[in-house]
This record gives structure tokens, sequence and C-alpha cells, in this order.
């Protein structure tokens, strides 16, 4: 037998415990391909620098990008859902929620803020898509309300950032009704003359965009979020056709006449700040 | 040949022995008044007792019965036919899926708008099965400052099973024209009454329903999702329908009780497509007194009162 059928070094010799970890997350890779560092990707406000592809991203990273210093004091963090129905149907509605709160460290689907932007006051509303996808239940509508309330007092403009399927169907009509709690005090900030910046971030639906996440003075979005009313497939359903191609993104809402500008989030700061000056000089 | 529901067979079976018992006694030969009688009384009886313990998933049903009146039926009822209806948003098209206009009773003017659903199959499709388009949104904001200047109650009717979910309906902004309804209604100087008449399905039936007072028929739904949606969401199948129509909490009851509604209309023994005349005229009643209260309140403090219910609708904890 020839020696090369012999197999003359040793297989795998390095000890597990010295192989060289690539942990999970290292590394990030956007729906077209092209991978990218997670410090990169971070350092870059989590936009892919090869496609400008924007990574879904939560209250934590916005306030992060948007307030000096990471500096900003939080509102009602502690406030919880009622559970108001006890609504149950594959799974209870509480566990659901407890659930939803363990996987992701937060109390519900929006996080209230106000801090300063370039030195700018402003009161920041927004979602986190992770919980229960975003969905407003009446936590939502309250800590809105109530970030409106502390603007009005306080005199600063506001901002919402949206992230979300829509309402919250485990808290039915309580959930709906939030639509309308927002548009109230929405109305009231609209009397006190305070700007209102409604970012439209990926995905915005349902009874978000029929409600504050189309009222603001300035109505932005991220480039080639999902906005609508109706969700594809339903469209799709009802009309018996494919639906166009770009059809319910940003840049289809711009077009259409419902947004005033895309914004790529890595120059969101610095827009922003300028517009809060130009309505305040 | 009247349409019934399923649970409404015992009520179907009495009336067609009371068809028969009325034939028999037409060609005379023997007299079944007494039967007649007893039957008249049964069906009355039997129709009180089913709809006295309807689940809330039949009373989704009776919502939908294809009999029910819509709201040019109340409309043109509670007017006597004293009523002009106006048309378009003025901007793009006429929606026939809400309907509104200038209507008068007892010599008072209100501004009426309401979603319109179809009696017949041709006329469900002219109506879009009552589903609005903005344009239908927007021409019952234009209606609303049109009232608002002239300074008008108004009354708007809700009968829809939502906003239509079109491609057309997306690229003329549905979600901002019920947005801004919401925003406006607010703050329109005008009392507000709004009733639902049938179907209160989410943001297409609340784009016309933010009111000062906001009642529900006694056989009517309210939520955020029909049942059959939910449903097919959480469960992942349509045959689920019931379930989900008793965890929505969907029936006036449940929405009084938690505070998302102002009042109930009762509905004649029978639901209000058993009898349509006495259904307008409760309506009416309630139309007449409620206008008659709100308007005695100052403009800003019916403002803020209708601003801080709204505000009071939420379930949460610290």
């Amino acid at each position: 037998m020839s020696s090369w059928f012999k197999r003359m070094k040793q297989g795998i010799t390095t000890p597990t415990k010295e192989k060289k970890e690539t942990p999970d997350g290292l590394w990030f890779k956007s729906p077209s391909g092209n991978v990218v560092e997670t410090n990169e990707l971070k350092a870059n406000n989590y936009v892919v620098p090869a496609d400008d592809y924007h990574k879904r991203i939560g209250s934590e990273e916005y306030f992060n990008i948007l307030f000096d210093k990471n500096e900003y004091e939080e509102l009602n963090k502690d406030l919880q859902s009622g559970d108001p129905l006890k609504f149950t149907d594959t799974k209870s509605y509480k566990d659901r929620y407890k659930a939803a709160q363990k996987k992701t460290g937060l109390k519900d689907a929006i996080r209230t803020a106000h801090g300063q932007v370039n030195g700018e006051d402003l009161v920041v509303a927004a979602m986190d898509f992770n919980f229960i996808g975003g969905s407003m239940g009446s936590v939502v509508g309250e800590k809105i309300a109530r970030a409106i309330d502390y603007a009005i007092e306080n005199k600063y403009p506001f901002m919402i950032i949206s992230k979300s399927g829509g309402a919250r169907m485990m808290e039915a009509a309580f959930s709906l009704m939030q639509m309308a709690k927002t548009s109230a005090k929405l109305s009231l900030l609209a009397q006190a003359k305070l700007p209102y910046i409604s970012l439209l971030t990926d995905p915005t639906t349902g009874g978000i965009t029929a409600s504050f996440a189309m009222l603001g003075d300035i109505n932005i979005a991220e480039p080639n979020a999902l906005i609508g009313f109706a969700g594809p497939r339903i469209i799709k359903e009802t009309i018996g056709r494919d639906l166009p191609e770009g059809f319910q993104t940003s840049e289809f809402l711009l077009e259409k006449g419902f947004l005033d500008f895309i914004v790529d989030r890595r120059h969101l700061k610095t827009k922003l700040t300028q517009i809060l000056r130009l309505f305040k000089n | 040949m009247a349409a019934y529901l399923d649970f409404e067979k015992p009520i179907a079976d009495l009336e067609e022995q009371l068809t028969k018992a009325l034939e028999i006694a037409e060609v005379g030969q023997v007299d079944a008044s007494q039967t007649i009688n007893d039957l008249k009384k049964k069906i009355n009886e039997t129709r009180k007792e089913i709809y006295a313990n309807l689940t809330p998933w039949q009373r989704v049903q009776v919502s939908r019965h294809p009999e029910r009146p819509y709201t040019l039926d109340y409309i043109t009822g509670m007017t006597d036919g004293n009523f002009v209806e106006l048309h378009g948003d003025r901007n793009v098209k006429d929606d026939k899926a809400i309907v509104g206009g200038l209507g008068s009773i007892d010599g008072k003017s209100y501004m009426f708008i309401g979603q319109q659903k179809g009696i017949n199959t041709k006329m469900r499709q002219y109506r879009n099965f009552g589903m609005a388009n903005p344009e239908g949104y927007r021409k019952a904001l234009r209606l609303m400052k049109l009232a608002e200047k002239f300074n008008k109650p108004i009354i708007t009717l809700i009968d829809t099973p939502g906003a239509y979910p079109g491609l057309e309906a997306e690229e003329r902004g549905q979600g901002e024209a019920i947005a801004k309804n919401l925003l406006e209604m607010f703050q329109l100087k005008v009392p507000i009454m709004c009733i639902i008449i049938g179907e209160g399905a989410s943001g297409g039936a609340l784009g016309i329903g933010i009111g000062d007072k906001v009642m529900m028929l006694e056989n009517t739904w309210y939520s955020v999702i029909s049942p059959e949606s939910c449903s097919s969401i959480l469960w992942r199948s349509w045959e689920h329908k019931e379930k989900a129509a008793d965890a929505l909490k969907l029936t006036p009851k449940d929405m009084l009780k938690n505070k998302l509604i102002d009042g109930i209309i009762k509905e004649p023994a029978g639901g209000a497509h058993s009898n349509k005349a006495d259904m307008v005229k409760r309506v009416k009643r309630e139309v007449i007194k409620t206008i008659a209260v709100l308007e005695e309140f100052p403009t800003q403090e019916l403002i803020e009162s209708r601003i801080n219910k709204f505000c009071e609708m939420g379930s949460y904890a610290k």
C-alpha cells in the first residue's frame, strides 16, 4: 500500500477548549448578503455600509443615537398592561406578556424619554418591535399620552419613532381606543403650537398608521421601510393580483405625498437638529 | 321569503306553520283563528327567548343580518324624508360607502354621516360592502367641518366591516385619512353623537367614531378586529370565531362595562330587522334627547370632556 493512503499527520489536534471562538453576532449579514462586523455596524447607526440596509433597532439604540452623550430621563418607565379582558387564545395574554418581558427586558412596546439633541430639548417616544410586534395596547397609548402632557407642560417639541404591526389584538377595543387617545393628545399639542415630528420606520402599519404616525407636523421615514394601513398580504388577497414593486415603501409614500422626506439613519440627528432649530428660531 | 339565521330556526319553523294556518283559514273551511293566535303568541315568545340569550357570536351574526336597517333607513326614517344628501370629498371622488348630508328632525337640522351597506348583490357592490376608501373619510370630514361652520350637531351612524384594504386606498392614504379624522373630530366645536347600528370594525369604524356620546344598538359589535380575522391570526384558522367573539368582549354590554362606550339603545324583540320602524323611532328618540343635553354645554367644556373621556380609556398598572 502506498504511503499517500496512510495518514501521516494526526487529524484535528487542537483541543476544543483552545479553539478560537467565533461568537454569535460578531457579524451581521444584510438581506442582500453584505457582511459587516457588529461593532462597525453599531458605529454606523446600524446601517450596513455596503448597501445602506437599515437594520431594525429598538428604543435603546434610538435614544443612544439621538440624545447627547446618551443622557436622557425616561418617563413612566414602569407602566405595565392590566390585562383588561383576561384574554386567552392558544395561550393567555398574561403569559405572552410575561414571556415578552423576559425575552426583551422591556416592560412594553414603547419607551418615552426626555433629553437633548445637540442641545435642543426633545421628548421622544420610541417603539420596540421586539415586544409583541410593537403592538399598541393600553400602555403604548398611555405612555404616549403622558409624554405629550410632559412636552406641553415643559414646552418641548415631541417626536414618535413608530415601529409596529398595529393594534394589540389581546387588548381588543381597549387597543383600538388608544388610536383615539393619542390623537386627542396630539390635538392638544397642536393647540400648544409645539412641533410634532413623526418618524416612520420598518414596519409601520395598521392602527399606528391610522393614528399618530400620520399626524406629524413633519412626517419622515427611514429608507425602504414598509408603511401602510392594511398589510400587503391582505391587500393582495382582496384585489386578487400581485402588488407592484416598491408598493408601501417609504419611497412610494414620499411619491404619493404622505411624507416630507426620507432620512438615512446616519443623518437623522443632524437633520432633526436642523428642523428643531428651524421651528424654534 | 325572509332570511333566518341558523339559531333562528325555531322562529322560522313557527312562521312556516303560521303561513300554512293562514292558508287554511283563507280557504275558509275550518276556523283556524285560535291556532293562528296561538302561533303568533308562540312566535313572539320564542323570539324574545332566543334574543334574550344571544351569545357574542350570534350577536355578530344579527349585526350583519341582510334585512337589518342601514344608515339611509335611519336617516330617511328619522327626518321623514327631509334630508339632502351631499356628495364628494372635493378632491378625488364621491365614495358610495359613506353617505352624508343635512336633515331635519322636528324642524331642527342635523348633519348625518354614516357607512352605507347595500340591500342586494348589485347594491352591495355599489356600496363596496360598507368599506370606505380614503375619499369616504375625507367626505365625512368635509361634512363635519360644514356642520361646525353652521353650528349643526353631528350624528354619525357606524356600520362597517372595516376600511377598504385596497391598492388605491393605500395610494391615496387610507391611514392618513382616518388619522386626520380622529385628530379633527376631537376639536370640532359642535356636539357629536356616534351610534353603532351594525358592525363597528376597527379603525374603519373609529374614523367617524369620536363623539361626545357613543352608543351601540343592542345587537351590534365594536372591536379592533372581526372575530373571523382574530381567529385566523391567533388560532391560525377561521374555525374559532365563536371563541374569538367571546374573547374580544365586543358586545355592547361588555363595551359599556369597560367604559369604552356611553350607552346602549335597546332593539325590538327579535332584533332591529324584525321591526324597522320601531327601531328607527327608538334611535330618533335617543338622538333628540342626547343632542338637547349636549347643546347645553359650553363649547370648550364639550371639547374638554370629549378628550378626557377617550384619554381615560385603557387598562394599566404601575
